[in-house]
């Protein structure tokens, strides 16, 4: 039927007008549309990295260390509580308890067999003080063989340890790069065990990865100057004693240090960095917490004229001698920091550590000129492609490829309209989606017209012709466009980033330039035939 | 108005005559592009396949490209290529995967790559941008690889299944036939051009099965039409009638398709030229396919004469 109704009419043209004021928003500026008025479109056509610019990381979370630090915290805690505290008698172990990292257990048996009981007992009071996961599961199961207590840690308990281990590690990577929480950072978790990280603009790939990359592990240690060079090169230490590295910036070797913090840093409430205020170069100025302050000024006035050790990441970056007791609740960090690294540090320590390294998987970037260079590229390329098809469809059909053209610009305006709501992000393939469609959305047009011809070498009036030819082509133009979604649609359920905004387009483009060619040609033609009712008609 | 007729309005072309020299043809193609994939010049993988880096470098001047070779050639990193790319004053380079003693695999891709870029920046000064980095860790590349397969694997198969659900098995068949034959022709000629074979790749290839199946879909439902039409025509006469009167679409619409592609190659960049190729070239063996190897598959395994029965396929209105 060439007949419309007026409403359909109306409906038609109507929802073309619709997707171009849809798409008007973006020909403006995010902060120009940010003041419209709240009925106005507000939807736009984000730009992928590749055409911003921007870096895009991929990072594992290692929730198997975050596993085995749990276990190895559970494991001390066991072992402290067979001693002889507060009225309980000393439990003999055979040995110490083990850990098997791969069964996510730890391992104890008790020497004497009437003590076994009351162990077992200890053991399930301390695994049951963890939170309860889940609907009533417990964190670690506690299983008792003749003299050996096995704690198995809780499949779900994993599961959860791991996801908390993910979110907190998400928290962290957002406080370091985007601190002020005003850039547009995306940071989502991907799987079990993945953050993304989606930073546009200028940014430069090795600091975002140096400041992501540390641990940001920061604590305070007393130095154990008694140690001699000699032995400490031995490995000759008393217990409880460690030997860390010291920063080259601070002129290297390694220090004694006690093993256990004086403070931590998780104690730390803020940290900046700034000039030093003597001397050159820069400092990081930090605070503590109410309980990190008593504990930094308890410590300070007990070991005035002592060396004491900053730690961050297993390297010593500061060893100041006490001069007084600090009692101001905060301190700064002094050595031979460049801007960078003090803003760095500062940055680190304010974010908190992370629970567990982040490796870096996969990085990709692409600097705002090149993503210029793109855009430009893909314009020119689009308007080139546009202009051939016309002329093509104008020089093979005639007036009728002039109707195919203006449902071409119809489909392109339709195509624009629903990428604005979607708010999807247009990436270099992308482009090349548009590009594409550009020259297969004329399919079904072709289609319906070879109809129309060969009805027209059959016999038929025009009217008749151009009637049987939309409805026979039909059938052909549902299945052969099905196809191509269903290839759209694998590559959107499979595809990385690039690849999914063209899948996107791709997809978005067929069902549009399907409409465009039935309903809208049909309309245009329509209108043609039934108002002049030409005798013949060329095409 | 004189109208171009790319195709003359009765074209009487034997495609089915020619089945046995298009066999020919198909094979030597299909065989070639294996040869050209596993054996030389082999497909030369992009960081996403085969881990490793790939950095873009825009400098000021024409860029030298030994003196970049011998800057990254004193770190020692195993094999790796620098090339012009697009202008004299830019290059890429890229490194394979190469293991970095005490580091963890994935850790050590990051470390090489800032090594590459102090080496960069020694040999070419402080000018030097880095306008693209691409670093992809073991873990990363195998799971792409994995995905790659999965996508051209699963896209195969539904087209089977959903040409199968509307024709018959062996229309699905046939098709599923053209778009392997598609697949590896166009693999087969990204390794004979040596581009850069990704992710990027895949999509495109991904998109020719799309293609390649749209146009067999339009062949196949006009054979479907004609057997309804010319219930006692022979089968090679009629699948010859039907790709005739499907010819001028067939081109038509392939035409526009790659001139808009070739749009996209001459004017859309350096970095999408390898995607644009791959689905140029797939078009154009995706149209072959389905006039030489889709259709004539039907003569071989015959068709089911009797369409008027089936539920869903409206006879045809005359």
């Amino acid at each position: 039927m060439l007949q419309y109704r007026l409403w359909q009419k109306i409906l038609i043209v109507g929802s073309v007008i619709l997707a171009a004021i849809l798409a008007i928003p973006n020909f403006f500026t995010k902060e120009e549309v940010a003041l419209w008025p709240g009925f106005a479109p507000k939807g736009r056509i984000a730009l992928g990295l590749d055409l911003q610019g921007g870096s895009y990381l991929l990072l594992g979370v290692d929730t198997e260390k975050v596993i085995d630090d749990r276990l190895t915290a559970m494991r001390q805690e066991i072992q402290r509580a067979m001693r002889p505290t507060g009225g309980r008698e000393r439990i003999a172990l055979e040995a110490a308890p083990t850990l098997n990292p791969a069964a996510d257990s730890i391992t104890l048996r008790v020497r004497d067999a009437a003590q076994v009981e009351d162990a077992a007992k200890r053991v399930r009071d301390l695994t049951r003080a963890g939170a309860v996961i889940g609907a009533g599961v417990r964190p670690y199961d506690v299983a008792v063989t003749g003299s050996r207590i096995d704690v198995v840690m809780h499949p779900e308990a994993k599961r959860a340890f791991g996801q908390e281990a993910l979110a907190d590690s998400i928290e962290v990577v957002r406080r370091r790069i985007d601190p002020a929480g005003n850039k547009e950072v995306l940071i989502q978790p991907q799987g079990a065990d993945r953050i993304v990280v989606q930073a546009p603009g200028d940014n430069d790939p090795e600091a975002l990865k140096q400041i992501i990359n540390r641990t940001g592990q920061l604590s305070f240690h007393r130095v154990d100057v008694s140690v001699s060079p000699e032995d400490q090169a031995a490995g000759l230490l008393p217990p409880n004693r460690i030997v860390v590295p010291i920063a080259a910036t601070e002129g290297g070797g390694a220090l004694v240090l006690w093993e256990e913090p004086e403070v931590t840093g998780d104690m730390v409430e803020s940290a900046s960095a700034g000039l030093n205020s003597d001397g050159g170069g820069f400092q990081i100025n930090f605070s503590f917490d109410s309980r990190g302050a008593r504990r930094f000024a308890d410590y300070t006035r007990e070991h005035i004229g002592e060396l004491f050790a900053i730690v961050l990441d297993n390297e010593v970056i500061s060893y100041p001698r006490i001069q007084s007791a600090i009692t101001g609740g905060g301190g700064r960090i002094t050595g031979n920091f460049s801007p960078e690294e003090a803003n760095r540090i500062a940055t680190l320590i304010r974010s908190g550590a992370l629970p567990a390294p982040l490796t870096t998987l996969d990085q990709r970037t692409v600097g705002p000129d090149l993503g210029a260079d793109s855009i430009r590229a893909g314009g020119i390329a689009s308007i080139i492609a546009f202009g051939l098809v016309v002329l093509f469809m104008i020089v093979t059909y005639g007036r009728f490829g002039v109707y195919a053209n203006i449902a071409l610009i119809a489909n392109l305006i339709l195509l624009f309209g629903v990428l604005s709501i979607l708010g999807s992000t247009l990436t270099l393939p992308g482009i090349a989606g548009i590009v594409l469609t550009i020259g297969m959305a004329v399919d079904a047009n072709v289609l319906i017209y070879e109809r129309i011809r060969e009805e027209i070498a059959g016999g038929k009036t025009p009217i008749q012709a151009t009637e049987l030819g939309f409805s026979k082509a039909f059938s052909a133009i549902a299945d052969s466009n099905i196809t191509t979604l269903l290839a759209a649609w694998i590559m959107l359920m499979l595809g990385a980033g690039p690849v999914r905004g063209f899948a996107l387009t791709l997809a978005v483009g067929v069902v549009t330039s399907v409409f465009s060619a039935i309903v809208i040609t049909r309309l245009i033609a329509g209108q043609y035939l039934l108002s002049k009712r030409p005798k013949t008609i060329t095409l | 108005m004189k109208l171009l007729k790319l195709i003359p309005d009765d074209t009487n072309f034997p495609f089915t005559k020619y089945r046995w020299h298009a066999l020919v043809v198909t094979l030597a193609a299909f065989f070639g592009s294996l040869f050209a994939i596993f054996a030389a010049p082999g497909l030369n993988f992009g960081v996403d396949f085969r881990g490793g880096i790939t950095i873009e470098a825009h400098d000021t001047a024409p860029i030298d490209l030994s003196t970049v070779r011998q800057a990254v050639g004193a770190l020692n990193l195993g094999a790796f290529k620098v090339q012009e790319f697009g202008a004299p004053t830019q290059i890429v380079v890229a490194l394979e995967a190469t293991p970095v003693e005490g580091q963890a695999a994935d850790a050590g891709q990051q470390e090489i790559a800032t090594r590459v870029r102090e080496a960069i920046i020694a040999a070419l000064g402080d000018d030097v941008k880095f306008e693209r980095q691409e670093v992809v860790g073991p873990t990363v590349s195998g799971e792409l690889t994995q995905r790659g397969f999965l996508a051209v694997g699963l896209a195969t198969t539904m087209m089977l299944v959903y040409i199968w659900f509307r024709f018959q098995l062996q229309w699905g068949a046939g098709a599923v036939l053209g778009v392997i034959h598609d697949t590896v022709i166009t693999v087969g000629l990204i390794a004979l051009f040596q581009f850069t074979f990704d992710l990027n790749v895949v999509a495109a290839i991904l998109t020719v099965i799309g293609y390649s199946v749209n146009d067999t879909v339009v062949v196949y439902d006009r054979i479907r039409e004609n057997l309804r039409k010319y219930k006692k025509m022979p089968l090679a006469e009629l699948i010859d009638l039907s790709l005739n009167e499907t010819l001028t679409r067939t081109v038509v619409t392939g035409g526009t398709s790659i001139l808009a592609l070739a749009a996209l190659v001459a004017f859309g960049g350096e970095v999408l030229r390898g995607f644009c190729f791959a689905i140029m070239f797939g078009i154009i063996v995706g149209t072959y396919s389905s006039l030489f190897v889709a259709a004539p598959f039907l003569l071989l395994t015959g068709v089911k004469r009797d369409w008027a029965k089936v539920k869903g396929a409206a006879p045809a209105q005359a």
